[in-house]
């Protein structure tokens, strides 16, 4: 079910506004992520659309339908809290029959069609033994997959995730990202999903809208995010990546105070940030006093190697250029910039 | 760090005590005076108002409490508690909600408000009755010429009771609906339910056991309270007094058996109350343990 909305803002008392202006279209069936820091707005925009806060201004579209004057509890929406709001005092069982025994007598199935559908979906997130357990007897991702079955008892065309995988240890978030991801795609629904951690919205998203203070900076496919961030802020954002003041000026950025050659950009003259990969920053070993930079730290994660090269007053990710096979802690070393990305300070570049 | 500088016997010095380890002699002392406390200022008492009420044998004391005016003091008592405490657990539901769960202007003032039963004496709380419907109160001359009757008579009895004992379900149930927030009252309404079916499947089945405790012993208060009801009450024997009126009655009048026998149904009335909530709290405390 596509989602459409228009000009959302919502202010809670004097100060900034949680939302200003957001505008965000999202297809059928497409699984999008809300990425940004706390306090970007992504949770209030989350719960706009489920109808648990409403906006001062905007307008809110599922499925073509105006929903401004719809309650919550007819939208039809699944919402999966971040703290998963299990009912405390209910079995796993009865948490997921919840929102079908609410249904009016006309549209409620019968108690054994009830039970047939809670058990498929119990079997649907993998924990069908624990349907006589109440939620403070099974574990973080248990109740994870309970509060994910209780919202897909409805048969919500449009589901909404609230940091799905926020309280739970990396081991088991990893898991679950990938098998929610297959689940998304087996049910055919839409899903939209909050979270602060990029790596998971870049596994496992469609497309990713990411937030800061209020709007959308920029909604655009993992690959494109990483390859033409929109600004400086989606640049240092996403990924790991060298921040570094610099200055243009004649078309080329100089790094005051550290052994960087200068770089060609096309940005503005005036002082400027430069993002830089650590993949994208070379270092190559080099004659003790040479002016370069010193390796501080070598670590191998089993793919390639990550240096920490300390230069001038700042410590720099980079990789060894190729041919260095084995840098070692304190060796001098020279560094070459491969590719950046240079934004002037104080405003995007396009 | 630096202890382990300075060698073993300055080392041991620097291991903190654990709190446990208190000296036995000091740990003896506050328990004994505790127990004392307790014994001197409610055990002893709770015993004296039994031996009393039974020193002449158990006959007297029935023949006190089956006294027209005794039986008409109970009754009263127990009428008077079976409208306040419905009222108050309604009243107490519905302002813990309130405050639990929305954030309005006069929030803090109506949670300072819950309290000033509490902290006002009694007497003040059955004398606002008098002000505003007694003979010279506000509202007195236009009851007086409508014929409605409220202090003096049940329904004063039953207004300042409510007064008193309003605090005791609100207090009990706003800690802890602040404590389990909003989270599955929304989650019941992304669910499709109604208000109505999220406040009987998700917020009363949380609340029940917080409720029940407020409401027993708001129930023990309602039988019990003295001061605000004697201002209101008028004293009219047989009429407007209720138990604890009808032992002070008695008392005064030098009848202590009577008094004492009275007295000591009150009593039981009451530990009944509080076994009850002591008996809810062992089951609900049982059910905690079963699901940590």
């Amino acid at each position: 079910m596509s989602v459409e909305v228009t000009g959302l803002t919502r202010r809670f008392g004097p100060g900034t506004p949680a939302l200003r202006g957001v505008d965000l279209s999202v297809r059928t069936g497409e699984f999008v992520a809300l990425l940004g820091p706390s306090g970007s707005g992504k949770t209030t925009l989350l719960r706009i659309l489920a109808g648990l806060e409403f906006p001062d201004a905007g307008a809110v579209r599922i499925g073509g339908r105006d929903v401004a004057a719809v309650p919550a509890r007819e939208r039809g929406v699944g919402f999966v809290f971040q703290s998963y709001a299990l009912f405390r005092h209910m079995t796993v069982f009865e948490n997921v029959a919840f929102g079908l025994r609410v249904r009016p007598r006309a549209t409620r199935p019968t108690g054994t069609e009830i039970a047939a559908r809670v058990r498929r979906l119990l079997a649907l997130v993998q924990i069908p033994e624990l349907e006589r357990r109440y939620p403070d007897q099974i574990s973080g991702g248990q109740r994870q997959r309970v509060a994910l079955a209780r919202a897909l008892a409805i048969e919500p065309p449009l589901l909404l995730l609230d940091e799905p995988f926020g309280a739970l240890d990396a081991q088991v978030r990893k898991g679950l990202r990938l098998w929610l991801r297959g689940l998304h795609d087996s049910l055919g629904i839409t899903t939209l999903f909050v979270t602060h951690d990029q790596d998971e919205a870049m596994e496992i998203a469609d497309r990713i809208a990411v937030l800061r203070e209020g709007h959308i900076v920029q909604f655009d496919e993992p690959s494109a995010l990483l390859e033409r961030p929109a600004d400086a802020f989606i640049a240092g954002f996403l990924g790991e990546t060298n921040q570094l003041p610099c200055t243009v000026t004649g078309g080329q950025a100089h790094f005051a105070g550290l052994p960087l050659p200068p770089l060609r950009t096309e940005a503005p003259d005036g002082p400027a940030s430069a993002f830089i990969r650590p993949c994208d920053l070379l270092a190559a070993p080099a004659p003790a006093g040479s002016g370069g930079g010193v390796v501080q730290g070598v670590r191998h994660d089993g793919r390639a190697l990550h240096l920490r090269v300390a230069a001038g007053d700042v410590i720099l990710d980079a990789a060894p250029a190729p041919g260095w096979a084995a840098p070692r802690r304190g060796e001098p070393c020279t560094l070459r910039i491969a590719a950046a990305r240079i934004f002037p300070e104080g405003r995007p570049a396009r | 760090m630096g202890a382990a500088a300075l060698g073993p016997a300055r080392m041991s010095r620097a291991v903190p005590r654990p709190a446990a380890a208190d000296p036995a002699w000091a740990r003896r002392v506050a328990i004994a005076l505790a127990l004392a406390v307790l014994g001197l200022c409610f055990l002893l008492p709770l015993i004296a108002v039994f031996t009393e009420a039974l020193r002449r044998g158990l006959a007297p004391a029935v023949a006190a409490l089956t006294d027209p005016d005794a039986l008409a003091a109970i009754r009263l008592t127990l009428l008077v508690a079976a409208i306040a405490v419905p009222v108050n657990m309604l009243g107490g539901i519905a302002s813990a909600w309130c405050i639990a769960r929305f954030d309005f202007p006069g929030r803090r003032l109506l949670t300072a408000l819950i309290e000033l039963p509490f902290a006002v004496s009694p007497v003040i709380s059955g004398l606002v009755w008098m002000l505003l419907f007694g003979a010279q109160g506000w509202l007195g001359p236009w009851l007086q010429q409508h014929g409605i009757q409220i202090v003096f008579a049940l329904p004063g009895l039953v207004l300042a009771t409510i007064f008193v004992t309003f605090p005791f379900v609100a207090r009990t149930l706003i800690p802890l609906m602040q404590d389990q927030g909003r989270d599955e009252e929304e989650a019941a309404a992304t669910l499709g339910a109604s208000g109505w079916q999220t406040f009987w499947r998700v917020t009363l089945p949380n609340i029940r056991w917080a409720l029940l405790s407020g409401v027993l012993l708001c129930n023990a208060r309602a039988m019990g309270e003295f001061g605000a009801v004697a201002v209101v009450s008028g004293h009219i024997r047989g009429q407007t007094t209720t138990m604890p009126l009808h032992v002070e009655i008695l008392y005064n009048e030098y009848q202590f058996a009577g008094a004492f026998a009275v007295a000591a149904l009150l009593a039981f009335l009451a530990l009944v109350t509080l076994g009850a909530k002591a008996l809810l709290e062992r089951l609900t405390g049982r059910r905690a343990s079963l699901h940590p």
